[in-house]
């Protein structure tokens, strides 16, 4: 079952997230052609409402939607009515009243992907809430180790870093338990938030007694802030002990990928040569995000509409 | 006044005072009872299946005036009180201006005297402008009758400053009463850390934070011999530190919310802020250690800790949203759903949690019972069985901020009378001025 709205991986069992990888495979072949246009949405009004600053992930809504047909609105809370005061409340309920079809929303607080469905009728796309959910790019992860592995299930998996502070980590754990990997959460406790064992994962502080046995390792982004507020002493003790340098990615299987949701800090959890790596797949999640938020525009918007383009 | 005559017949009379649970009819003349027994004067009125008890008292509420009045006043605030079956409420000292001083402490009690719903006894700020630097001047509010200081809302986290405050306030056996919360831990936090703040994504408030805090004032108390109050109790630690200071004779009492004991950190799903408190909601364990520590004494009062916010404060993300919960008009039969159908606490101990224990830790004369001949008459008559569905719109405070909105409870207030005078009437509000017996 899928929809009415994204906000949320635990909302999607194993066959939803199936059926939106399946989908984003057709699409993929867009981007390979000299008009990377379908009319599937056409008619259709998609308001990209983001409330923080986020270039990489409201780009690739934007094309994803350009590349569907859809008329595409860029509200972006800087400069804008909320600027001058008005409430998220307010905010909303001028979406609806000016009837648009779907909301992809970007906001730094969570849940508010979630609070936008009790005031709209459009369908609600969660682009990252606070530090709660980024489905999209859990799906596009998936996305893009199924292409390199075949599958998802069995896989041996480790997430590694601020996970405490991180939505990608949340979403992404959940994607791929329920897809039927072996995750590991790895980093230092101070990064790590309690409970986590109720996820379904393992939970270990050392890096390199996880890595030999790894089918991927994705680098969850450590913000170098989060030195000053005593989750760890410096970012150069951080790489030493949590990063992925030459010396561990020499300790990684051959087979293995490697994934960031970027930004990267290169020299904190990633060192430059191992993000230019050839088991590095960063730029394939950044070009397969397209597809699979067309998959996802597609599955909730489309409908019978879609099924003629 | 003295034309007041009335009885309420055959009603369960639960005192814990006097330590009578039996049927009895109620005669109140004047602002006085005059009788407890088998007598009866005056117009009847029908209390068959009624709990008549002392009038409620809640030691931590926030009304607001000054300040905030989009959100609450204090007639407001204090009708919604007599609607819940208050007699006496405790206003919170974080209005604006602070009552850190005489003047407000005048004000609120004059604002109350004219809307005539409940009798207020404020708190006063511990230090000035609820900074936690410079002691308010605890003796002027103390000769004007203030018995009790907090900051709450502003944990004191000067050890010194608490220190001073618990051996100055000394001079007039006032009490202290800390909001314990020790802020480096909570900078940010949403909610109680836990599985749901990791699965929901909310900064995580951990219980380490308030028992530390516990810890310490129950440290300088002890030291001191001064008495400390402990409001909103919320983990099982708070619990288990205070049973162990009152066992070794510390001069400590306790509170607890309706919130505290009946709903979990489970209720942030979905991202109601009307959820959203201080302290938080915790675990099902820490439910069950604070009903514990109701039944076994160790919390001395249930307080509502009612704080209204207007709801375009409220309908924000929740991380940008106010905390706080609405109480006033739910908490007794909140008690009574979940603690007294339950089996956790008897009536007699319901009555005890909600009117006479509160009174006693704050030496309130007047409220609390005993329900006896020459007592003001100041009661609250119940239906302990009677079904209804709360409706957040329908309150009579301002705010509609009530985490029970739409729940069915189990007890519902019918009548208040507040020194021999109707304050509310077949749960209907009864403004000064109007007849008392108008719907008899």
């Amino acid at each position: 079952m899928i929809g009415p709205d994204l906000l949320d991986m635990a909302d999607l069992d194993a066959e939803a997230i199936t059926t939106i990888l399946d989908t984003a495979e057709g699409f993929k072949d867009v981007a390979l052609r000299p008009i990377k246009k379908v009319p599937t949405l056409r008619g259709r009004t998609v308001c990209n409402l983001f409330f923080e600053d986020s270039t990489r992930t409201r780009i690739s809504f934007e094309i994803a939607e350009k590349r569907l047909s859809a008329d595409v609105i860029n509200f972006s809370a800087k400069g804008s009515s909320v600027a001058k005061g008005e409430s998220f409340k307010d905010t909303a309920l001028t979406l609806q009243a000016m009837g648009v079809d779907a909301i992809v929303i970007r906001h730094a607080a969570s849940g508010a992907a979630q609070q936008l469905t009790r005031w709209v009728d459009a369908r609600v796309l969660n682009a990252g809430d606070g530090t709660h959910q980024h489905p999209t790019q859990a799906l596009l992860d998936l996305y893009t180790i199924r292409e390199r592995f075949g599958r998802v299930e069995g896989l041996e998996v480790a997430v590694v870093g601020d996970v405490v502070h991180s939505r990608v980590a949340r979403s992404v754990c959940q994607g791929l338990v329920t897809m039927g990997a072996h995750v590991t959460v790895v980093g230092p406790p101070t990064l790590l938030p309690p409970a986590l064992e109720t996820w379904g994962v393992r939970v270990s502080h050392d890096l390199d007694a996880v890595l030999p046995g790894l089918d991927v390792c994705y680098l969850l982004r450590v913000q170098r802030e989060r030195m000053h507020a005593q989750f760890f002493p410096t970012s150069r003790e951080y790489a030493r002990i949590w990063g992925l340098d030459a010396d561990r990615l020499a300790v990684l299987p051959e087979h293995a990928a490697i994934l960031h949701p970027g930004p990267m800090n290169r020299g904190v959890e990633i060192t430059a040569d191992v993000a230019d790596a050839p088991n590095a797949l960063i730029t394939e999640q950044v070009s397969n995000g397209i597809a699979v938020r067309m998959s996802v525009l597609y599955l909730l918007l489309g409908g019978e509409e879609g099924a003629e383009a | 006044m003295s034309s007041t005559l009335f009885t309420f017949t055959g009603a369960r009379v639960v005192d814990p005072a006097s330590g009578r649970d039996e049927i009895a009819n109620v005669v109140v003349e004047g602002d006085r009872i005059a009788a407890v027994g088998e007598d009866s004067r005056g117009l009847r009125i029908d209390a068959d299946g009624l709990v008549a008890a002392p009038g409620l008292v809640d030691l931590h509420v926030h009304l607001r005036e000054p300040g905030g009045e989009d959100a609450e006043t204090v007639a407001s605030g204090t009708r919604a009180a007599a609607l819940g079956g208050f007699t006496a409420v405790c206003p919170m000292a974080n209005t604006q201006p602070v009552c850190d001083h005489v003047g407000v402490v005048e004000q609120v009690l004059r604002l109350a005297r004219d809307a005539g719903h409940c009798d207020v006894y404020p708190v006063g700020a511990i230090t000035r402008d609820l900074a936690g630097a410079e002691l308010a001047e605890l003796g002027s509010m103390a000769a004007i009758g203030v018995n009790c200081f907090s900051d709450d809302g502003h944990p004191v986290q000067s050890a010194q400053v608490m220190r001073r405050a618990l051996a100055y306030a000394k001079t007039w056996d006032a009490i202290i009463c800390n909001h314990s919360e020790e802020a480096t831990l909570t900078a940010g936090a949403q909610l109680n850390e836990g599985e749901a703040s990791t699965r929901l994504g909310l900064a995580g408030w951990p219980h380490e934070a308030e028992e530390i805090v516990v810890v310490r004032d129950l440290i300088l108390a002890e030291g001191l011999g001064a008495r400390l109050h402990v409001p909103h109790v919320s983990t099982a630690g708070t619990v288990e530190l205070v049973r162990a200071a009152k066992a070794r004779g510390v001069r400590v009492t306790a509170e607890a919310t309706p919130h505290h004991f009946a709903l979990t950190d489970a209720r942030a799903e979905g991202y109601d802020a009307v959820n959203k408190v201080n302290p938080p909601l915790r675990t099902d364990a820490d439910v069950a250690a604070v009903r514990a520590g109701l039944a076994d004494g160790t919390i001395d009062a249930i307080a509502t800790d009612h704080a209204p916010h207007a709801p375009e404060h409220k309908e924000q993300a929740w991380l940008h949203a106010p905390c706080g919960m609405l109480g006033l008009e739910t908490v007794l039969a909140v008690t009574l759903t979940e603690l007294v159908h339950t089996g956790v606490l008897t009536l007699a101990q319901a009555v005890e949690k909600l009117s006479t224990g509160p009174a006693r830790t704050r030496d309130i004369a007047g409220h609390g019972g005993p329900i006896a001949p020459g007592q003001p008459a100041n009661l609250v008559l119940f239906d302990p069985e009677a079904r209804w569905r709360v409706d957040a719109a329908k309150l009579a405070s301002r705010s509609r901020n009530n985490p029970f909105d739409g729940a069915e409870l189990r007890g519902q207030v019918l009548h208040t009378v507040l020194r021999g005078r109707f304050t509310t009437r077949d749960g209907e509000t009864v403004e000064v001025g109007e007849p008392a017996g108008a719907r008899a």
